[in-house]
């Protein structure tokens, strides 16, 4: 559920297939700038109800994916 | 019992700096600050200070209002990048009118116009005598920014804007947060030379962290508007026009995903002016007015949120 979110979030921000954003695919490789990471990480909050500060070592679906969920609890 | 505005008007200088123009002197370009920030061109002081642009808006204002200068109970005025501490702008402003009212500043960066509208609503509280008062929000953005920092040197640009102020019934609700601290937006005035003062002093340029002012933008947006929402029994459709602080597109453009509204509810002229910090509102609020857009009885929402770091928001019947 969370994957899902963040690629949904993904796909739409950078207009790209789902079905081509997976756990490994980087940031960096989306063209995303830092305010979209920052959009992104709002949205997060707001949907799991919890306070997530990206840092750049979170680079990646996978690696954000698992921070979300651990913030989740 | 409080304000309603009778007149506004603006003033930018007239050189217009493009972002072709910046990118000649720093590492940018238009596709970059387009998308970053949603800024096409800002308008950037060459020959007038802060006080002389402040007292044009204010002019324009008042021809706007039909109010003359000795009709004024007070004259408030804002900025960060005024070119003396002393007079204060207001000063300067009721100087240049003509005017011997009480004048006297507030400084609350690019929140500072609506803490201008909300020191007002006391002051005809406190005064029922007042009849009238001019607020100014007047800022050379150019005059405090480092040209070689591509981060902050690409967002803000210089302008003024002014309302006129009559006794009437149309501020409704207002919230104002404030929590101060200088570690996400901050600008260190000049230091002196003093031979035995032993701190660290910074240039007296801008200093922002982009992200932290976005998120911290975007929620102050946000939980301004709905709190005025609810406590005034109203829904976005009840609200004409918002009105918000011209930072960054898209920190306007996100907080009407986050709220859920179309964007074309936020007044937005960012891409003709920059950030011109507590200038924006006011002359947001005045191109507003003279569009046509805007009818009288129409409930806006003004929101701001800067350095401080404060975020302000009202609810007023135009």
């Amino acid at each position: 559920m969370v994957q899902e979110k963040i690629i949904e979030l993904l796909a739409e921000a950078t207009d790209t297939d789902a079905a081509e954003i997976t756990a490994d695919t980087a940031f960096a490789d989306l063209g995303i700038d830092s305010l979209d990471l920052t959009e992104m990480a709002m949205q997060l909050e707001e949907e799991f109800g919890i306070e997530l500060e990206m840092k750049p070592e979170i680079n990646t679906v996978g690696k954000l994916t698992e921070v979300v969920e651990s913030l989740k609890g | 019992m409080s304000f309603r505005i009778i007149g506004t008007g603006m003033y930018v200088p007239p050189k217009i700096v493009t972002n072709d123009d910046l990118s000649k002197i720093v590492d940018t370009n238009d596709e970059w600050i387009s998308k970053r920030v949603g800024i096409k061109e800002r308008h950037i002081s060459e020959q007038e200070f802060t006080s002389e642009m402040g007292l044009k808006a204010a002019e324009n204002a008042l021809k706007d209002a039909n109010v003359r200068p000795d009709e004024l109970n007070a004259v408030f005025a804002a900025t960060i990048s005024g070119e003396t501490s002393s007079p204060s702008m207001s000063c300067m402003i009721q100087k240049g009118l003509g005017a011997t009212c009480l004048a006297l500043d507030m400084s609350a960066a690019c929140s500072a116009f609506l803490f201008l509208l909300e020191t007002a609503a006391a002051y005809f509280a406190l005064h029922p005598d007042y009849q009238k008062i001019l607020v100014v929000g007047t800022e050379r953005m150019s005059g405090i920014i480092d040209y070689t920092d591509r981060s902050t040197c690409v967002i803000f640009g210089d302008g003024a804007g002014a309302a006129v102020l009559e006794r009437g019934e149309n501020y409704h609700d207002s919230v104002i947060t404030v929590k101060g601290g200088d570690d996400v937006i901050k600008i260190p005035c000049y230091a002196g030379t003093s031979p035995w003062f032993e701190r660290e002093t910074e240039p007296p340029c801008m200093q922002m962290k982009g992200q932290e002012t976005f998120k911290y933008a975007v929620s102050s947006i946000t939980q301004d508007i709905e709190s005025l929402l609810e406590r005034n029994h109203l829904t976005m459709d009840d609200i004409a026009w918002i009105v918000p602080h011209q930072a960054n597109k898209r920190i306007i453009d996100f907080a009407a995903k986050m709220l859920k509204v179309p964007k074309e509810k936020f007044f937005c002229n960012i891409e003709k002016y920059g950030n011109t910090s507590s200038a924006s509102v006011p002359i947001a609020l005045d191109e507003l007015a003279k569009s046509g857009n805007l009818k009288r009885g129409d409930k806006i929402i003004l929101c701001a949120f800067g350095g401080g770091l404060a975020n302000a928001a009202c609810l007023i019947t135009w």
